[in-house]
């Protein structure tokens, strides 16, 4: 048990103190679970987390059930989920709660315009990231043509589009080793 | 009084129950990390009322400039916008339970998951096309923060259509995130919010 409450402290000690989760809670993790706790060894960490980027669902999530379940096994795994989220959902639903009283100011709506502006290019500088660590061929050029113009102009469920592309990847890949 | 709350109750618990069933699809299908849930979080701004594409933006903002991960403090805000404190929860849980099944499944077949050649296939369709899915989301915001689509709708006027003071932030901000990307990006939304505020946005 006590296992299980120091899996849950340590993983909501790093929720609460990693802004955007991924690959900025490395360094927090390498210090705390690789050297501090020696939990993994910063091989595991890196596989961990490389596993998680392939996986559905939230990649810090995903990583730091890894390590609960090395740990302490299915116990271990949503001792340390929880702890992940456990900060997120204090931290929103406090912001939550104040922001509803304050939208209605007008300052507030100007702060939220230029927000927005901020936003948008957040968005953008992530779309081009993918861009260039996803989109290696002309295949991948055409498939993010496609994928964009079908989701622009019908209102395509983003599940389909996931399935139908990665379904598309695999019969390609395949159809690349079979003749090569 | 008594049958207001009872029926108010109920609605509540059938929101609950929405919220649980379109989290959990979404912690089954966005694959990406960071904004993968927001093409997710577009529609079901669209098919409920719970908070409109507008109002995503801003939860991108908080998101983004508080801690823990960002596709846990989005589902958390959603949920919360849907649902109340209950619902922020339940949106939250939801998101990560696929996830705590896919992991037991995983760590059985760990050692050569990465290496498999369906895995690698199947990524090197997925990818474009999540780039894609974050790239129209991006357009998305676009047409919310910069163009004025209702008053253009109003006078026709091309000219009304573009909100320039927006755009011009637009570039600046574009411009210096590239240049300091090792800055943080809740300066950037902060310093934003300030424009925003002694410029009337």
């Amino acid at each position: 048990m006590y296992d299980l409450a120091e899996l849950f402290y340590v993983f909501a000690k790093i929720g609460a103190l990693t802004f955007g989760g991924g690959y900025t809670m490395l360094p927090l993790l390498q210090k705390d679970i690789v050297q501090k706790y020696k939990w993994t060894t910063y091989e595991e960490l890196i596989d961990y987390y490389a596993i998680s980027q392939c996986l559905p669902g939230i990649i810090a999530v995903n990583t730091v059930m890894l390590i609960g379940h090395k740990q302490k096994g299915v116990p271990g795994l949503l001792a340390a989920a929880l702890g992940m989220i456990f900060p997120s959902l204090v931290i929103i639903l406090i912001i939550s709660v104040f922001i509803e009283n304050f939208m209605q100011l007008e300052v507030v709506t100007h702060g939220f315009n230029g927000i927005q502006v901020a936003v948008l290019t957040l968005v953008i500088n992530a779309a081009i990231k993918m861009w260039t660590s996803g989109v290696k061929d002309k295949i991948g050029i055409w498939i993010f043509t496609i994928s964009l113009a079908v989701f622009s102009f019908f209102s395509f469920s983003p599940i389909i589009m996931v399935v139908v592309s990665a379904v598309c990847g695999i019969i390609i890949k395949e159809r690349k080793n079979t003749t090569s | 009084m008594w049958n207001y709350h009872k029926r108010k109750e109920e609605h509540n618990i059938m929101i609950y129950w929405q919220l649980f069933y379109e989290f959990f699809k979404i912690g089954l299908f966005s694959i990406g990390g960071g904004l993968a849930t927001l093409p997710f979080l577009y529609e079901l701004a669209d098919k409920y009322s719970w908070f409109s594409r507008e109002m995503l933006i801003n939860m991108i903002a908080i998101s983004e400039s508080t801690p823990g991960p960002i596709g846990v403090n989005m589902a958390t805000n959603a949920g919360y916008s849907a649902g109340g404190i209950g619902g922020g929860i339940i949106a939250t849980l939801a998101l990560i339970t696929p996830s705590i099944f896919i992991i037991m499944f995983i760590v059985k077949i760990l050692d050569n998951f990465k290496e498999n050649h369906f895995v690698q296939g199947a990524f090197y369709g997925l990818r474009p096309a999540v780039t894609a899915l974050i790239a129209s989301a991006a357009i998305g915001i676009f047409k919310i923060a910069i163009l004025n689509m209702p008053l253009y709708s109003t006078t026709g006027n091309l000219m009304d259509a573009i909100q320039y003071k927006q755009l011009i932030l637009f570039f600046l901000l574009v411009f210096a995130t590239n240049k300091f990307s090792n800055i943080h990006s809740v300066y950037f939304i902060g310093a934003s919010a300030v424009v925003g505020v002694i410029f009337k946005f």
